[in-house]
């Protein structure tokens, strides 16, 4: 196994049910790498950044994350997710919280930072992605893409090593979801490693390193941009491919 | 900055609630108009139930013996002085159901088959406190209990009424509990715990604080009912509370007053209670529209 691999993923199976989600996942990222999930939903990219994150147990396989096989018994999931960032769709901020204290409550109890170091790396990021007069209010009464980029920083607070992005623009009115593109154009270009699910293929095409297209649970076709974009190889790589063209989203 | 943020949710806050009072009062009618329509049918209304009781063949005794102003002047102090029991029995026991309740609820919501024997509990606690008549337990424990004669347990009747109300009213605030938990989206906590937070981190900080908040005005309610149900303990019991002291008035003057006192007394306490619910929730939604409108 290469060592030097951010993260790692072996023959992954995930079934709810009867219904077989993912169906054998082999993938391989390596550090500062940008892996750009894409396929019809239901395809199984969501639940296999959950199973990513530890928030869906597997059913088989082995996930390595940093040379740690964070998929063996007894492992500490606490500890795992600490070095891995998840963003949802759906932002899921703490609305009972203002900003600042939904970017800083995991730093204070899971890395026990003191409220001052906290606050000052919180404020540190909330100014870098242009949410500085935003650290006091709370989640209802920010726009979509203002939440979703709090939610994007709430998980860079944690200092992680992989960010896992969940189809975070697909709830955003379309005027927002440039403001949230931006944010994590900004993080590929300062070499953060993320594995992103994402309807967006002009945004892929752009800022991928690679992309893999996801298909009834497993990985039909992968490589750099160019090539998965230009010239697919598998009919239904292309056929996907003809109907985001059609629906005049690439 | 901050007290024009909150001059402006103020009026954000007050302004749909006023129109909601008026319409109330109006039902149907528009602005002035309908609160003086409004106005006017509550006077006729009040006028004709009053005329019909005033004239009832039966209500110069009962305007003796329920309502004589000298009898309850002089019921009034000892009333009183009994009701200070049903105030200490009602803090007291509020101050151990908070607590007592939020224990059984977070024990009916652990996940998994290794917590079963515990949620079993706690399911078998809720159904049978919730199905047993409060006055019931009360006399079963209250009369029951002291004649145990178990060393260093107190036999007093008050505090087995207190342990017989925490035992009933737990059961219910912990359903009420358990449904401010279960009304928390699971992604909150998919969320917390992707930051690598404990499950015990994501209920005390996500989970919990937005439970409770959800559910404070029927956490309320509940207790206004337990503040009414600790008059059982002085008819079950014998403690002399304020119903029960009302009680001994009527029966030594054949007058009825007394019970008009009793009540006076209650809904003195009930009603700033619920007024007290409101205040809560408008507080709580005036600081989030502030901090929202002033940044």
């Amino acid at each position: 196994m290469n060592t030097s691999a951010a993260l790692e993923i072996e023959g992954l199976r995930k079934s709810f049910g009867d219904h077989v989600v993912l169906n054998g996942i082999d993938l391989s990222v390596g550090e500062h790498e940008v892996t750009c999930l894409i396929g019809a939903s239901g395809a199984g990219k969501s639940t296999l950044l959950r199973c990513v994150n530890l928030l869906e147990p597997v059913d088989a396989g082995r996930i390595v994350v940093g040379g740690e096989e964070i998929t063996r018994r007894g492992v500490d999931v606490n500890r795992v997710r600490r070095r891995i960032g998840i963003v949802f769709q759906a932002f899921n901020l703490f609305p009972h919280m203002s900003v600042l204290e939904n970017v800083t409550l995991a730093p204070k109890l899971a890395l026990g930072q003191g409220r001052g170091e906290a606050e000052e790396q919180a404020r540190a990021l909330l100014d870098r992605f242009g949410l500085s007069d935003k650290v006091e209010a709370y989640p209802d009464h920010l726009s979509g893409g203002q939440q979703q980029r709090v939610a994007i920083v709430r998980a860079l607070a944690m200092q992680p090593r992989l960010m896992l992005l969940d189809e975070v623009t697909s709830a955003l009115d379309p005027e927002l979801v440039a403001e949230v593109l931006e944010v994590i154009a900004e993080l590929a270009a300062g070499g953060m490693t993320m594995v992103i699910a994402t309807h967006e293929m002009g945004f892929a095409r752009d800022i991928a390193t690679r992309v893999c297209f996801l298909d009834d649970g497993v990985i039909l076709e992968q490589g750099p941009p160019e090539q998965m974009f230009g010239s697919p190889r598998e009919p239904r790589t292309q056929q996907f491919l003809q109907r985001i063209v059609n629906a005049r989203r690439l | 900055m901050a007290s024009e943020g909150d001059r402006r949710a103020s009026l954000e806050v007050d302004e749909p609630r006023r129109s909601r009072i008026v319409g109330a009062l109006g039902s149907g009618g528009d602005g002035r108009r309908g609160v003086a329509i409004a106005l006017l049918s509550t006077i006729v209304f009040l006028v004709v139930v009053g005329v019909a009781i005033i004239n009832s063949p039966g209500w110069p005794a009962v305007h003796k013996t329920f309502l004589s102003w000298t009898e309850f002047k002089s019921s009034f102090p000892e009333i009183a002085r009994a009701f200070l029991l049903n105030c200490k029995i009602f803090l007291i026991a509020e101050c151990l159901i908070l607590p007592f309740a939020l224990v059984i609820a977070v024990l009916r919501s652990l996940p998994g088959p290794v917590f079963f024997p515990l949620r079993a509990l706690a399911i078998v606690y809720a159904d049978f406190f919730r199905g047993v008549p409060t006055i019931l337990v009360i006399s079963m424990l209250g009369l029951g209990a002291p004649a145990l004669q178990l060393s260093g347990v107190p036999s007093s009747v008050v505090f087995w009424g207190i342990v017989s109300l925490v035992l009933v009213y737990s059961a219910y605030v912990s359903e009420v509990y358990r449904a401010g938990i279960e009304s928390v989206h699971p992604s909150q906590e998919a969320a917390a715990r992707s930051l690598g937070l404990t499950r015990g981190q994501t209920l005390r900080k996500v989970i919990l604080p937005q439970a409770v908040r959800r559910v404070i005005p029927p956490l309320l309610n509940d207790f206004i009912g337990l503040q009414k149900d600790t008059a059982l303990v002085g008819s079950a019991l014998g403690a002399i509370e304020a119903f029960n002291q009302a009680t001994i008035d009527a029966d030594a003057t054949f007058n009825f007053t007394p019970y008009l006192a009793a009540a006076v007394l209650f809904v003195a306490i009930t009603i700033p209670l619920a007024r007290f619910t409101d205040w809560l929730i408008a507080r709580d939604r005036r600081r989030r529209q502030a901090q929202g409108l002033h940044t």
